[in-house]
């Protein structure tokens, strides 16, 4: 037992100093490989025109400027289609998309969760079934249905599909499985509270974590969602897909492209670090059973 | 079941026939119906149904013009017989998802748990400099810049500037690079969900358990690991697998965004590559859908096989 006695101590948990070396370098090394490329965009972004144009090219920037960003702007403002356009497609599907999926996605989790009705394992089923397969695979077929309903080339069908992803839908489930007490609802429900109500009022604002979590995936997905099978009109187009563009477009453009990701990347980022601890938290209930 | 007591209705379970139970069940849960209608709605409509009509289609040379004709079995024929681009298709997407599944799999479960052992405070740092390039977006354009065909690139730079090159490689239309440098983007963009998951569950595991091994015997840190931790954190190394398997699949975005349609002598030509060119170029909806529905298997099988063999685990 005098081992128990050190539990503060390493010795409790047998480190050896070797492998704290080895997987500290491992680490490192992986998040030098990680981190860099990242750190090359924002230091592109901010080089002026003939840093850019250095050779050898530079890890760093010796006199960083904000010019790249402001080409940027004035690109957008004589393009064919003004860049603020691409912007707010990207806001607008990003925004209308998480909120619609939120609102069903949570809907539904919470009746698959909390309701035992007939048929609830086999849609949750389904639901897991889905998760096996990536969506390129029923692309064509949208594809067919988008024409059918007349969906071709407008916002809806960016937005719609958006609404029920299964992802959504397994990841709130889960959480609300042992977030949402159900003691807590049953109190609720013998207050007079409808289902509806006890769902809203009671059993959402114990599962914040999971819906918070739910936002960023769903806001990542289609913040990042670049060209699209759908959509053929240059204004309808994401801001995703105007800086491959610009990016891919010619090696003038280079400090511009930078600055354009860098734009697009902080948002998703932000918003990460903003509910960092509350998607740890959901994923902790999102494994699965065999 | 004769009824002796008909005054009583049936309340309890085995009074009843299934279907009268279920039906009774049903009534009485109407409102979990109606709540969970609208997600199914659209589920069925974008997720269920394509699959369904992908099915049906690929056994047709629906064009979007004409009127279907049934082929049977001509789409999956020529698919494998007469589509040389295809077969290529096929084994660079299987290399690419061999590949990039088990790697980025064993990625992101290693530096979960190396990252688990550090301070709460570092550990969130790091955690956001592994997860930011799955959710910066179009971020990954970058190794466009770092791998570019002229002496600007810092790779073509640094190489000529030691003196190692005379002329910048041109990595990008180089189909013996193209691959290997696919590969690479991938991964580097493919700590996302899984990997949180593999964080949470590592925190979830409680300490008192490692105690108790620590006194039961575990030598070192790799046994802790393959007899406490992984088989308490089971349920997310399969939700896990289950993620990365489905993403191995679908990188053909970057493939595009970085090597362009079609990639040099379709060095990075995938199935979903493949399916873009049919479906959404030249229209063959009957021959595009029976390459959809390949990839659904293939998908499918690899989630069943790999899950089957995780469920050994701690057995």
């Amino acid at each position: 037992m005098a081992k128990l006695r050190t539990r503060k101590h390493k010795v409790v948990l047998s480190r050896s100093t070797g492998g704290d070396f080895g997987i500290n370098l491992f680490l490192v090394i992986m998040g030098a490989f990680m981190f860099l490329p990242m750190y090359y965009v924002i230091m592109q972004s901010l080089k002026p025109l003939d840093e850019l144009w250095m050779f050898p090219p530079r890890f760093y920037v010796e006199s960083p400027t904000l010019s790249n960003f402001s080409d940027l702007f004035t690109l957008m403002s004589d393009n064919y289609v003004p860049f603020s356009r691409y912007i707010f497609n990207t806001v607008f599907v990003s925004v209308t998309g998480t909120f619609g999926n939120l609102l069903l996605s949570s809907m539904a989790a919470y009746s698959l969760a909390k309701l035992k009705f007939p048929g609830r394992k086999f849609f949750f089923e389904l639901v897991v079934k889905s998760l096996m397969f990536h969506q390129t695979v029923t692309a064509i077929a949208n594809f067919l249905t988008m024409s059918t309903l007349h969906w071709l080339d407008s916002y809806l069908a960016l937005i719609v599909p958006a609404f029920c992803t299964s992802m959504g839908l397994y990841l709130m489930k889960q959480f609300m499985d042992t977030g949402v007490s159900n003691e807590v609802l049953e109190s609720a429900r013998l207050d007079g509270a409808n289902e509806f109500k006890t769902f809203w009022v009671i059993a959402m604002p114990m599962v914040k974590p999971a819906w918070l979590t739910l936002m960023i995936e769903s806001f990542k997905n289609l913040w990042n969602s670049g060209n699209s099978i759908y959509i053929y009109s240059e204004q309808l187009k994401t801001f995703n897909y105007a800086i491959n563009q610009i990016v891919t477009g010619g090696i003038a453009r280079a400090g511009v492209g930078a600055a354009s990701t860098v734009i697009m990347m902080i948002v998703p980022i932000t918003v990460f670090v903003i509910c960092q601890s509350n998607v740890i938290e959901t994923m902790g209930s999102s494994g699965m059973k065999d | 079941m004769s009824n002796k007591t008909a005054v009583k209705r049936p309340t309890a379970k085995k009074d009843m026939t299934m279907a009268q139970w279920t039906w009774r069940e049903m009534k009485k849960n109407k409102v979990a119906y109606v709540m969970i209608a609208p997600f199914m709605l659209l589920f069925f409509i974008f997720t269920v149904w394509p699959v369904i009509l992908s099915i049906a289609l690929s056994f047709t040379d629906f064009n979007m013009l004409e009127m279907p004709n049934l082929v049977w079995l001509d789409n999956y024929i020529r698919l494998f017989l007469d589509d040389d681009i295809f077969l290529l298709a096929a084994q660079n997407t299987l290399i690419f998802a061999c590949i990039t599944g088990p790697v980025s799999y064993i990625m992101a479960l290693l530096i979960a748990w190396f990252i688990n052992e550090l301070g709460p405070k570092l550990r969130s740092v790091v955690t956001l400099i592994f997860y930011a390039p799955s959710i910066s977006g179009s971020v990954y354009l970058v190794w466009q810049t770092l791998f570019s065909s002229d002496s600007y690139g810092w790779v073509n730079g640094t190489l000529i500037n030691l003196g190692w090159i005379d002329d910048p490689i041109l990595f990008f239309s180089d189909a013996d690079y193209v691959m290997p440098l696919c590969i690479v983007v991938a991964l580097w963009t493919s700590l996302g969900t899984a990997f949180l998951s593999f964080i949470a569950g590592l925190q979830n595991v409680p300490r008192h358990l490692y105690e108790a091994g620590a006194v039961d015997g575990v030598k070192n840190r790799w046994q802790e690991f393959w007899y406490i931790t992984l088989p308490y954190m089971k349920p997310q190394l399969m939700f896990g697998a289950v993620l990365s398997i489905t993403q191995s699949f679908g990188f053909g975005g970057i493939v595009t965004a970085l090597c362009g349609f079609p990639s040099v002598e379709y060095a990075a030509h995938t199935i979903m590559h493949h399916l873009d060119d049919y479906g959404g170029q030249r229209y063959e909806m009957g021959y595009a859908s029976a390459i959809a529905v390949i990839l659904f298997v293939v998908m499918i099988t690899a989630n069943t096989l790999i899950k089957k063999g995780l469920s050994k685990i701690g057995q």
